[in-house]
């Protein structure tokens, strides 16, 4: 059974339902506490939840990246263990080092808080292994610092690789090259600001992130 | 030893708040300015005395976790 830890910062508010996503999908979910130094034994997953970790002082994730628990997720990172990051969690991502590029101030400066459409860009990882490369999602997204940047060479190799798990279909935040998440190189990594664990029942408006987390269970299901 | 940390989204990185800050001078009637960027100002409390241990400390503080040196340049000058 997959064994999930979600990580609690002061300010992290989608932690309830990152767990809720993981414990829907059949998971083992253990709840860490971001003054926590380790994370329980045999964690296949880290999820790194969406929310306003320190109060968002100095830049998002900044912080939350530095925190005690931080060096035990970059281990298990290092190691080949897996971890999603969900908007604050993806910000805390690039802040790691973990993830390449960084998440400016969305371009038109407002804090938005919608349903977007999303397209599949690969199936090759654990995380979007569920869906259909080109399929297209509805995933709501409530963010400020959104607006992914990174070097040109950096994002030639996401999009060389194949790394640009998720596109905007009608780019909210000024992202370049429409980008909504990213994977590690090894692919066991996924950031991303789009919300997947607010759109598991079709009471919420979408169940399209469902397959995110079936998904990964069927990935580490005993063979 | 008191130290200033400048912190400024480099060059080649949009500032869409600089923008808005010199739209809105326009708007108030101040002509003629090109650009506006925005940062920060860090003012720090070092207990060290020697100078250029204080200075190196403040600069590994900008590498770690003041600056975000992906998209920030920063500037550590005694205040």
């Amino acid at each position: 059974m997959m064994k999930a830890a979600v990580i609690t910062f002061p300010g992290s508010n989608c932690d309830r339902d990152l767990a809720t996503a993981f414990e829907q999908a059949g998971a083992e979910v253990a709840r860490v506490w971001h003054k926590d130094t380790s994370l329980p034994e045999g964690t296949d997953i880290v999820g790194i939840p969406g929310g306003f970790s320190y109060g968002d002082y100095l830049r998002c994730g900044a912080i939350a990246a530095r925190a005690p628990i931080g060096k035990a997720v970059v281990a298990h990172a290092g190691r080949g263990g897996h971890v999603l990051g969900i908007c604050n969690g993806f910000q805390v991502l690039v802040e790691m080092g973990i993830l390449p590029g960084a998440l400016l101030r969305n371009a038109r400066l407002k804090y938005i808080c919608r349903t977007v459409g999303l397209k599949v860009e690969t199936s090759a990882s654990a995380f979007t292994a569920g869906y259909a490369v080109g399929a297209k999602l509805q995933v709501p997204i409530a963010h400020h610092d959104g607006n992914y940047m990174a070097d040109p060479e950096t994002l030639s190799r996401l999009e060389g690789e194949g790394r640009v798990a998720f596109r905007y279909l009608d780019n909210p935040n000024g992202s370049m090259k429409d980008i909504a998440g990213i994977l590690s190189e090894n692919r066991r990594v996924l950031g991303m600001m789009p919300h997947p664990e607010r759109a598991i029942s079709p009471l919420q408006g979408s169940a399209d992130g469902r397959a995110m987390f079936d998904g990964l269970m069927s990935a580490f299901a005993p063979a | 030893m008191k130290y200033r940390v400048f912190v400024m989204l480099k060059s080649g990185v949009l500032d869409p708040q600089g923008e808005a800050i010199r739209h809105a001078l326009g708007s108030l009637g101040f002509e003629g300015v090109n650009a506006v960027r925005q940062g920060k100002m860090i003012e720090l409390d070092l207990a060290e005395t020697d100078a250029a241990k204080a200075e190196e400390a403040a600069r590994r503080m900008c590498e770690q976790l003041l600056a975000n040196t992906v998209i920030e340049s920063y500037r550590v000058e005694p205040a």
